[in-house]
C-alpha cells in the first residue's frame, strides 16, 4: 500500500495544530468546543461513508446506533449502584475494579461503573444490536434496506424517550468525564477544553487512518465489487452478505464510539440524538463530501455540523441539510469534491486510484 | 486425463410451471472442453446457475471433484475452483482493468478486515503478489495498454477479454463460459477459439455454452444439447452434427 | 372491553385505518409508475389539510376543501417536474434521497408558513360533538365522513385505471414504461399524473381526517411511515391489498391503544420491521415481485 495515502493524514494534523495556533493568538479558544464536538459527530460520518460509499447500503437509522452508544455508557457511569454495594456481584465488580466512587454535581456519592468499562459495554451492544439487525435488513434492496433502517431508528428514538431509566425526554446528565491515561479526560468542561480538542481529532484521524487502510485493502476492493456489480463479485468468491453485515456493524461500532465520547464530553445525552432529523443529517453530509471519499465525507462531516453548532442556519437547520440531499442528489451525486472544478483541489489532498 | 471433473444428476429447475431445466444428466472429464448447445429458452444459463450456485436445484445433484457441491452458495463455489463469466458481461464498471482481474484473485488471498485496517505488514506481500499475477494474465491476454482504464470505457469485445482475464485469475480447475462469442466477429471469435484451447492446455477444463457453431464444432471434445430444459443427445460433435433430432431441434439442415 | 367500547375502538381503528390505506395508494400509484417510493407522500395530507383550513378563512368549506386539493395536486405535479424528471439514470437510492430531502424542505417550508400551532379544519357536518349512536357507542359523523371519502376515491380510482383511457395508459405504464412509450403514451406526462393524482388524493384525505386527529406541521412523517408499512402489507402496487392491509393496521393500533396508548406509535414500526424481514413482498404477494432480495 502506498504511504502516499497517508499524506492528507499528516496535512490534517498539521492543520489542527495550526488552527489551534489561530484561535489561541486569537483569543477565541472557545470555538474549540464546537470543533469538539463536530469530531465526534464525524466519526458516524465515516463509518457510514464506508457503508453508502463503498459497500453501497442506505441507512436512515444510523443516529439510532449513536445513540445507543451514548445512552449505554450515559447510563452505566450515572447509575448509582451503591444501594447494591453489598451484593456479591458488585462487591466482585468492585474488587476487580470495575467500578468508581465519585461525586456528582450536586455532591451525591455515587458508586458506578468506570467509564471504560461502560465504554466497552456501550460497543459490545452496539455490536450485537447491529449484528441483529443487520443480519435481518443487509439482504433487503434499495427502498426497503432504507425503511428498514429508518424503522430501526425511529424505535431507539421511542425507546429513549419512552424509558424511564433513559431519562425519557430530558436524556441522561451528570455523566462523568472519561478518564482515559493519567491526566488525559474526556471532559468538556473549560480547563480540558484544549487537551480534548486534540483527543478528539487523535480518535477521528486514527478512524481515518482505518477506515483508509481498509478502503485500499483486499477487503476495500472487495466492498466496491460488490458496490458495483454483486452478482459479480458472488461469483469471485466475496461473501457479499458477510461482508455487507460486517461494514454495517463496523460503522456501527464507528457511530456508537462518537456518542459514547461526545455523551462524556457534554455530561449528558438526550433523544434529540436518535432522531430520524440525525440520521438524515449524516446522509446528507456523507452525499455532499462524496459517497465514496472518506476524507470528503470528513471534511463535510466537521464543516457543517460545526456551522450548525454555531447556530449559522438559524431556525432553517433541518431546511438546510434537506435542501442539500435534493441539490446533492440532483446535480452532483458522486459528491461536492468530484464535480470536475473542485477536482483539482482534491486531487493534491487524496488520490483516487484505490488500487 | 480422463476422471470426471463434474458431474449433473438428475438436475431438476422450475420457475413457476415452467421446468427451466428438467432431468439433466451429463459428465464433464477434467481436461476436456465440452460444449453445451441449444435453441434459446432451452436451460443453457439456468444450468450454469445451477452448477456455479447462483440458483439451487428442485431436485438433483451437482458433484464437483466427486464432492457434492449441490446448492452450495457462489462465493462457495468460486472457492472450491469453479469460475464462471456471464451472458452480458458483468464488469466492475468503474473500477479500473487491473482492479477487475485483482478481484479474481478474492479466493486465492486471505487478509481480511482486521488485518486491512491495521495495514498488516504480512498484507504487503500479498498485495504485491495479486497485482504482479494480475498484470501477467493482462500481459499475456494482450490486455496490457488498457491496465489503468476504467473499465466501462472499454470496447465490448476487450470488455469480454477483461472478464475472462479475471475469470482465469481465479486459477480454477473448471471455467464456465456463457456464451463467450456472443457479440465477436469472425476474426474475434477465432481469437477466442484459440484462447479456450490455450487454457484447456494449462489444465483447466472448460464448460462453453454457445451458439456459434464453427467455435462449438472447432474446440470442443463432447457437446451435450438442451432442448426445452432436457438433454437430447450428448457426445462428440461430430456425432452431434448428424443426429436427426438435434438437426430437428436446432442445427437445421445446413449443419448436417 | 364492553360493546359501545369494541364499537368505538373498532370504528377508530377502521377510521385511521381508511387514511393509511389512501396513503398506501398513494404510495402505490406513484410506486408501480416509476418504481420510485415518494418520502414525500406524507406532507401532501398536511398541506392539503393547512391550505384548506388558511383557504376556509376566506371561502366557504366545499370550495376551501376543493382549492386545496387543486393546489396540492399541482405542487405535486411541481415536484416531479421539477425534482425527479431531471434526474437521468438514477440509482434507487438517489432517489430516495431525494424524496427525503423533499419531504424534509416541504416540512420545514409549512413550519414556517404555518408555525407549529395545531389547527384542524371544522367538522364537516355538525360539531366536534354532533354524535351519532351505535350499538351503544358515540361515533361521530365525521367518521362516516372519512370512511366515505376514502371509499369514493378508491372506487373513483379504481374506474379510473380501469375504464378511463387515461387510467389504462397510466396503467401501461407501470407495467412496462418502454412497451408504453412504443405504443405513443406519453410516458413522462404519465409520471406527472402519478405524481399529481397521489397528491391530490392525499390532499383530500388530510383533509377530510383534519377534524379528528388534528393538523400540525409535522405529521406528514408518521403518516408517509404508516402509508409505507401499509403499502408494503399489501403488496406495494396492489391497491386492494393496501385498503385491507390498512383497515389491518389501523385496527391493531386501535387494539393496542385500547390496552395501554403508550405503545401506540410501536405498533405500526414493529410492524413495518416485521414484513420487511419476513415477507416483503407483502401479505397478498403477486408472482411479479422480484428485485426485493439480494443474493
Amino acid at each position: 500500500m502506498r504511504l502516499r495515502i497517508y499524506y492528507p493524514v499528516l496535512a490534517t494534523a498539521a492543520l489542527i495544530v495550526a488552527l489551534h495556533l489561530v484561535l489561541a493568538s486569537a483569543d477565541a479558544t472557545y470555538y474549540m468546543t464546537q470543533v469538539t464536538m463536530s469530531a465526534y459527530y464525524a466519526l458516524v460520518v465515516i463509518g457510514l461513508c464506508l457503508l453508502m460509499g463503498y459497500a453501497g447500503q442506505a441507512s436512515l437509522g444510523h443516529a439510532g446506533f449513536f445513540a445507543i452508544g451514548g445512552y449505554t455508557s450515559a447510563v452505566l457511569t450515572t447509575f448509582n449502584l451503591t444501594p447494591y454495594s453489598k451484593t456479591p456481584l458488585i462487591a466482585q465488580c468492585q474488587s476487580l475494579g470495575l467500578t468508581m466512587q465519585w461525586k456528582d454535581l450536586y455532591g451525591a456519592e455515587i458508586l458506578s461503573f468506570t467509564p471504560w468499562v461502560a465504554f466497552g459495554a456501550a460497543l459490545l451492544l452496539t455490536g450485537l444490536i447491529a449484528l441483529v439487525i443487520g443480519a435481518s435488513v443487509i439482504r433487503l434492496k434499495g427502498h426497503y434496506l432504507a425503511m428498514a433502517t429508518l424503522g430501526f431508528g425511529l424505535i431507539v428514538y421511542r425507546i429513549a424517550l419512552g424509558t424511564p431509566v433513559l431519562g425519557r425526554a430530558d436524556g441522561v446528565s451528570n455523566v462523568p468525564p472519561f478518564h482515559l491515561l493519567g491526566s488525559l479526560q474526556v471532559n468538556g468542561r473549560a480547563p480540558f477544553r484544549v487537551q480534548n480538542y486534540y483527543i478528539a481529532w487523535i480518535v477521528v484521524l486514527i478512524a481515518m487512518v482505518l477506515a483508509l487502510n481498509l478502503v485500499h485493502s483486499r477487503v476495500g476492493r472487495a466492498l466496491r465489487s460488490i458496490h458495483e456489480n454483486e452478482e459479480a463479485a458472488h461469483s469471485l468468491g466475496v461473501n457479499t452478505y458477510r461482508y455487507k453485515l460486517a461494514v454495517f456493524i463496523l460503522s456501527a461500532i464507528f457511530a456508537a464510539i462518537g456518542g459514547v465520547l461526545l455523551t462524556h464530553y457534554n455530561g449528558s445525552i438526550g433523544p434529540s440524538e436518535a432522531t430520524v432529523m440525525k440520521s438524515v443529517r449524516y446522509v446528507a453530509i456523507v452525499a455532499v463530501g462524496g459517497m465514496a471519499n472518506l476524507w470528503g465525507a470528513m471534511v463535510m462531516g466537521i464543516l457543517l455540523n460545526f456551522l450548525s453548532l454555531r447556530g449559522v442556519f438559524g431556525s432553517y437547520d433541518d431546511t438546510v441539510f434537506g435542501g442539500i440531499l435534493i441539490v446533492m442528489m440532483l446535480f452532483a451525486p458522486q459528491g461536492l469534491l468530484r464535480v470536475p472544478r473542485l477536482r483539482a483541489l482534491t486531487a493534491r489532498l487524496s488520490r483516487r486510484s484505490h488500487a | 486425463m480422463n476422471s470426471v471433473l463434474l458431474s449433473t444428476r438428475n438436475l431438476h429447475r422450475s420457475f413457476g410451471g415452467v421446468h427451466a431445466v428438467k432431468d439433466v444428466s451429463f459428465l464433464v472429464p477434467a481436461g476436456a472442453i465440452k460444449a453445451v448447445i441449444g435453441p434459446n429458452g432451452a436451460g443453457k444459463t439456468t444450468l450454469f446457475n445451477l452448477i456455479a450456485g447462483t440458483l439451487t436445484p428442485h431436485q438433483g445433484q451437482v458433484i464437483f471433484r466427486d464432492k457434492p457441491i449441490t446448492g452450495r452458495k457462489p462465493h462457495t463455489v468460486a472457492a472450491l475452483g469453479i469460475a464462471r463469466t456471464f451472458q452480458t458481461t458483468k464488469l466492475f464498471p468503474h473500477m479500473t482493468v487491473l482492479e477487475n482481474v485483482m478481484m479474481g484473485r478474492h479466493t486465492r488471498t486471505r487478509s481480511g478486515f482486521l488485518a486491512g485496517m491495521l495495514n498488516a505488514p504480512w498484507t504487503w506481500r500479498e498485495h504485491r503478489q495479486t497485482e504482479t499475477k494480475a498484470r501477467a494474465i493482462l500481459d499475456e491476454l494482450g490486455l496490457a495498454a488498457h491496465t489503468n482504464e476504467t473499465a466501462c470505457n472499454l470496447p465490448f469485445g476487450r470488455q469480454r477479454l477483461v472478464e475472462f482475464a479475471r475469470a482465469l485469475a481465479t486459477e480454477p480447475s473448471l471455467l464456465l463460459l456463457d456464451e463467450p462469442a456472443a457479440g465477436l466477429n469472425i476474426y474475434e471469435t477465432q481469437e477466442l477459439s484459440q484462447l479456450i484451447l490455450k487454457i484447456r492446455d494449462t489444465g483447466v477444463t472448460c464448460l462453453v455454452v454457445e451458439h456459434d457453431m464453427s467455435l462449438v464444432m472447432n474446440i470442443s471434445d463432447e457437446v451435450v444439447v438442451l432442448d426445452q430444459g432436457q438433454k437430447i443427445a450428448e457426445g462428440p460433435p461430430a456425432a452431434i452434427q448428424r443426429n436427426p433430432e438435434v438437426i430437428r431441434v436446432y442445427l437445421g439442415n445446413d449443419h448436417a | 372491553m364492553n360493546l359501545p367500547q369494541v364499537v368505538q375502538y373498532g370504528l377508530s381503528g377502521v377510521t385511521v385505518g381508511s387514511i393509511y390505506a389512501i396513503v398506501a395508494i398513494g404510495f402505490n400509484i406513484i410506486y408501480s409508475c416509476t418504481g420510485i417510493i415518494n418520502f414525500a407522500q406524507g406532507e401532501f395530507l398536511i398541506v392539503g389539510a393547512m391550505t384548506a383550513i388558511s383557504l376556509s378563512h376566506f371561502v366557504p368549506l366545499p370550495v376551501a376543501i376543493a382549492g386545496a386539493v387543486l393546489l396540492t395536486t399541482l405542487l405535486g405535479g411541481l415536484i416531479e417536474i421539477v425534482f425527479i424528471r431531471p434526474v437521468k439514470n438514477a440509482s434507487v437510492l438517489r432517489l430516495i434521497v431525494i424524496t427525503i430531502g423533499l419531504s424534509i424542505v416541504i416540512r420545514e417550508a409549512m413550519l414556517h408558513l404555518w408555525d407549529e400551532t395545531v389547527r384542524s379544519l371544522p367538522y364537516f357536518t355538525g360539531t366536534a360533538v354532533s354524535t351519532v349512536t351505535i350499538l351503544g357507542a358515540h361515533v361521530s359523523l365525521q367518521v362516516f365522513w372519512v370512511l366515505g371519502v376514502s371509499a369514493v376515491i378508491v372506487t373513483a380510482l379504481t374506474l379510473f385505471f380501469r375504464f378511463t383511457l387515461t387510467g389504462r395508459a397510466m396503467r401501461a405504464c407501470a407495467d412496462d414504461r418502454m412497451a408504453a412509450r412504443l405504443c405513443g403514451i406519453n410516458d413522462r406526462r404519465m409520471v406527472t399524473l402519478s405524481f399529481m393524482l397521489s397528491a391530490g388524493i392525499g390532499a383530500l384525505a388530510g383533509c377530510v381526517i383534519s377534524p379528528v386527529t388534528q393538523t400540525q406541521y409535522d405529521m406528514g412523517a408518521p403518516l408517509a411511515i404508516k402509508g409505507f408499512t401499509v403499502a408494503i402489507i399489501g403488496g406495494l402496487g396492489n391497491s386492494m391489498g393496501a385498503v385491507a392491509a390498512g383497515l389491518f393496521l389501523g385496527l391493531l393500533e386501535a387494539l393496542v391503544t385500547s390496552q395501554s396508548s403508550a405503545y401506540k406509535e410501536a405498533v405500526s414500526i414493529v410492524v413495518l420491521l416485521l414484513i420487511l424481514v419476513l415477507r416483503p413482498s407483502g401479505l397478498f404477494a403477486r408472482s411479479d415481485v422480484s428485485a426485493l432480495r439480494t443474493a
